[in-house]
């Protein structure tokens, strides 16, 4: 199952207009993910993060090379079946938690839900699970302003899973949380991607984050400037 | 398909106070643009009425030199009342009218009048005509207030009335003021004075003579009569309606204010909500929610305060429209005033076609203006949406 790839970026390029010049996010990146990672990319402001995140998550549209995600390459996804493939195979885990503010952490994590057109029977079961794996069951009534930083990303993280994502992107997941909160909701993410195998692809900048990840790739200026996974099977086949 | 309409629920009442207020907002716009149109189709219908009562009847015949909008045909304006109208007469379906041009001496001052005979025994039109005695000595008047006013005359005073008769000979003589009515048609008061028909007829030296022959409301039968040509309300009233239309456009303008109110209210709501929800609107698109379904989402909510406005508005705009129509408004200056026979107080009209219409209206508007801000969305990045931007 570990050979199963995900998502497959080559030659990827994005550009971005700014008054008159065009500036750099990604240059000439070349990625894979395999199921069940637990990778993170990893760079200072303005390396190219959130936008790999972004076209990986098919919120935005590469200007150079290609992506495919779960088999699905980006250059020929409708707007429709873009939204398909996100509501289907793909959760965000967003660094400000963006939750629904007018509905209850119940009805937040049924959003996806509601979306695919689950029967509402599973659909209560499928939401009570995801309450329960991130340990927020008793604030199912809450509504996001009365819950805490650290209370609000463990829902956006159930929203996330309760469909049972190929992949899940978080976009600096942490930021807003303090150490205790951050270790917190990443050993919640670490023991979900053991135990259903979900793949976790970070962006951050954050030291916390990064002693989880079982996959560091270092970006810089738009570019792959380290990739651990790529280091390991050098090193084993210079072992070999 | 019923996610959005689902959703849209959820949105607007999960949104608390910031839906209510504008709902409350929108259900005046409703309830006053409902009473506005209604006060429109009273005036006219009060006035149709009071008019129809008063002076037209279910119509009249006019003699054929008969113009009431040439006071100089009035002279030769008189016939002698042929066979069939006058069938309709004794049998208590129509009344005469003689009309005669003359003059007023009130306090030696002279005022142009109408002398307007009128059997005293008729029940056809709404004028207190029994007060009239054709058989008394002084010939006896009714007159209506205004003309009371402006004659300074009140009941029992002798005035001097002068006139021609059908030989265009010119005799005066005192006339008694009986009973002075009060109507809300000023063309049966202002410069008009009734007398007996008889007597106008002797004066006149016009005998079976009249101007005109006023049919019952009910006579829904005219025959044709030689010489005689037969009015029906919808001409007789054409003068109210063409004054109630100026007067329409010109009260349409407060609608056409109203409805943009309305407009304002949900098109603020609506760009308040682009901005401040776009956050949430690249989440709804990021979890897989189409543009389109996003566009139908933001549309149907502002439809729905429409909707919302609309069940309020009659929650409390019901006994308060029906509270105006059974006691209508005082308006603080007689109807007359404006050339119209609705009195002093103005009862609002409102039709269920009028209601339904301004809803739908309202309902409309309140959705081309949900709609229009939420199109930008569609052009929306997902990703600056994301990021709280509007591009």
């Amino acid at each position: 199952m570990q050979d199963s790839v995900q998502i497959e970026a080559r030659h990827l390029c994005k550009t971005f207009p700014m008054g008159q010049q065009q500036v750099v996010a990604l240059e000439q990146v070349n990625l894979s993910f395999r199921e069940g990672e637990f990778a993170g990319l990893v760079g200072p402001s303005g390396s190219g993060k959130t936008t790999f995140l972004n076209i990986a998550g098919l919120l935005d549209v590469p200007t150079g090379g290609n992506i495919t995600v779960m088999g699905q390459p980006s250059d020929g996804a409708s707007h429709k079946a873009a939204a398909a493939l996100r509501n289907r195979h793909i959760g965000f885990i967003f660094q400000t938690f963006n939750l629904l503010p007018v509905y209850t952490v119940f009805e937040n994590v049924e959003f996806p839900l509601l979306l695919q057109g689950m029967p509402k029977s599973q659909r209560k079961d499928a939401v009570w699970q995801a309450l329960e794996w991130v340990g927020i069951l008793d604030k199912a009534k809450a509504r996001p302003s009365q819950l805490s930083g650290g209370q609000s990303q463990r829902v956006a993280i159930a929203r996330a899973m309760v469909k049972r994502p190929a992949i899940v992107l978080a976009d600096e997941p942490t930021a807003n949380l303090d150490a205790k909160n951050s270790h917190n909701v990443l050993q919640t993410m670490v023991k979900l991607n053991e135990e259903l195998k979900t793949s976790f692809i970070f962006s951050t900048h954050d030291e916390k984050v990064i002693q989880y990840l079982k996959r560091k790739i270092s970006l810089e200026d738009g570019r792959v400037v380290e990739d651990s996974e790529a280091e390991a099977r050098k090193h084993e086949a210079e072992l070999q | 398909m019923i996610l959005i309409p689902q959703l849209a629920v959820r949105n607007i009442l999960g949104a608390g106070l910031r839906t209510w207020l504008n709902v409350i907002v929108l259900s005046l716009a409703f309830v006053a643009i409902i009473l506005s149109v209604g006060f429109n189709r009273g005036l006219l219908q009060q006035a149709s009425t009071a008019m129809i009562d008063a002076e037209l009847g279910g119509g009249q015949y006019w003699q054929g030199e008969y113009d009431p909008y040439d006071p100089f045909t009035l002279q030769d304006a008189h016939a002698e009342i042929p066979e069939a109208l006058a069938n309709l007469i004794s049998s208590g379906k129509a009344t005469a009218i003689l009309a005669a041009p003359g003059t007023l001496y009130p306090d030696g001052r002279i005022l142009p009048v109408t002398l307007r005979g009128i059997d005293p025994h008729q029940t056809i039109l709404e004028i207190p005509s029994r007060f009239l005695d054709a058989t008394a000595e002084t010939p006896q008047a009714l007159i209506g207030a205004r003309m009371a006013k402006s004659g300074n005359l009140g009941i029992g005073d002798y005035v001097t009335v002068r006139w021609r008769d059908r030989h265009g000979t010119y005799d005066a003589r005192d006339i008694v003021i009986t009973q002075i009515m009060n109507t809300t048609v000023p063309t049966v008061d202002t410069r008009q004075v009734w007398l007996p028909l008889r007597t106008l007829q002797e004066m006149t030296n016009m005998p079976d003579q009249a101007t005109l022959v006023v049919l019952d409301k009910n006579q829904t039968q005219a025959p044709e009569v030689a010489g005689w040509s037969f009015m029906n309300l919808d001409f007789l009233l054409k003068d109210l309606h063409d004054l109630v239309k100026t007067r329409l456009i010109a009260r349409s303008v407060l609608y056409v204010i109203l409805l943009f109110l309305a407009m304002i209210a949900i098109f603020d709501t609506q760009i308040l909500a682009i901005f401040r929800r776009r956050k949430e609107i690249g989440t709804l698109i990021a979890m897989g929610m189409t543009r389109s379904k996003v566009i139908q989402l933001f549309t149907l909510e502002g439809m729905l305060h429409g909707v919302l406005a609309a069940g309020l508005g009659a929650i409390y705009g019901t006994p308060l429209l029906a509270y105006f129509a059974k006691n209508g408004f005082e308006i603080p200056q007689s109807g007359a005033g404006f050339g119209l026979a609705i009195g002093r107080t103005l009862y609002p009209y409102y039709s269920t076609t009028m209601v339904v219409g301004t809803t739908a209206l309202v309902m409309l508007v309140v959705t081309v203006v949900s709609f229009i801000p939420t199109r930008r969305i569609a052009k929306l990045n997902p990703t600056d949406a994301l990021r709280g931007k509007i591009t």
